[in-house]
């Protein structure tokens, strides 16, 4: 399941998978298992440990992704912040035990500018927060 | 992600490049003299916001004359409109991904 909720630009998807939560969440905090299915990345389950997530560059990207451990509950929830290209938000991994396997919920919110230690930051007075919510008014004139 | 996505973000990622694409899309048509006085910037210097507003496919430009008008292509807007379904593509990709590597942890 996929939504995206435009009005708090929260991105959901949600997965019923068929293996125990300490499994899963072996794959989403053990850095060689999570670069097999997510990216590159020199993670720990630490709070406050800064790591990359890291894809192949592209020609208008070097395909780094900069993020911060913000929540680790064992077996549970997962949480770090992710800034790319000047836009910071947090993905959230929830885990909930159901029968036969775990919902796997993974949450990505707050979309707004990126911080200072961000390389894409240039400066702005002009947020992308405002900008993302003036969109929708933006286009709205241009039909 | 998604290059045309990627490639608007890094464009718009400029303050005054963004401030000058709003100002057409709220205003409407505008050359570069009205352009450079709204913007507080050196011609040349938005002469080159525009190009590169251009080449991310974001304005069109329209000559008169010894004028050159630029306004807003909507189109090029569509990348950050699907953005989320973008992003929403790559979880579920990388989902399936993390799903295969479990199976496999099994064995």
């Amino acid at each position: 399941m996929t939504t995206a909720d435009t009005a708090t630009r929260t991105l959901v998807v949600e997965r019923m998978m068929q293996h125990p939560p300490e499994k899963i969440w072996r794959a989403l905090t053990q850095g060689p298992l999570l670069e097999e299915w997510l990216m590159k990345n020199d993670f720990q389950p630490v709070v406050g440990h800064r790591f990359n997530l890291r894809s192949d560059p592209m020609p208008q990207w070097d395909g780094v992704i900069d993020c911060e451990v913000l929540a680790i509950e064992p077996n549970k929830r997962l949480a770090y912040t992710w800034a790319a290209l000047g836009l910071e938000s947090v993905v959230t991994f929830t885990l909930t035990p159901e029968k036969g396997g775990t919902l796997l919920r993974m949450e990505q919110s707050g979309f707004r500018q990126g911080s200072e230690n961000d390389r894409y930051y240039q400066g702005a007075n002009y947020g992308w927060q405002k900008f993302l919510g003036n969109l929708e008014q933006v286009l709205a004139k241009l039909s | 992600m998604h290059s045309a996505s990627d490639l608007l973000f890094k464009t718009l990622g400029d303050p005054t490049r963004r401030a000058i694409f709003e100002h057409l899309a709220t205003g409407g048509e505008r050359n570069v003299r009205a352009l450079t006085e709204f913007a507080g910037v050196s011609q040349p210097a938005v002469s080159k916001h525009l190009a590169a507003l251009k080449l991310a496919g974001l304005v069109r430009d329209r000559p008169e004359g010894r004028e050159t008008h630029y306004s807003v292509e909507p189109k090029g807007l569509a990348p950050l409109i699907d953005w989320m379904e973008h992003y929403g593509a790559f979880w579920r990709d990388r989902f399936d991904r993390l799903e295969t590597l479990l199976n496999r942890m099994d064995q």
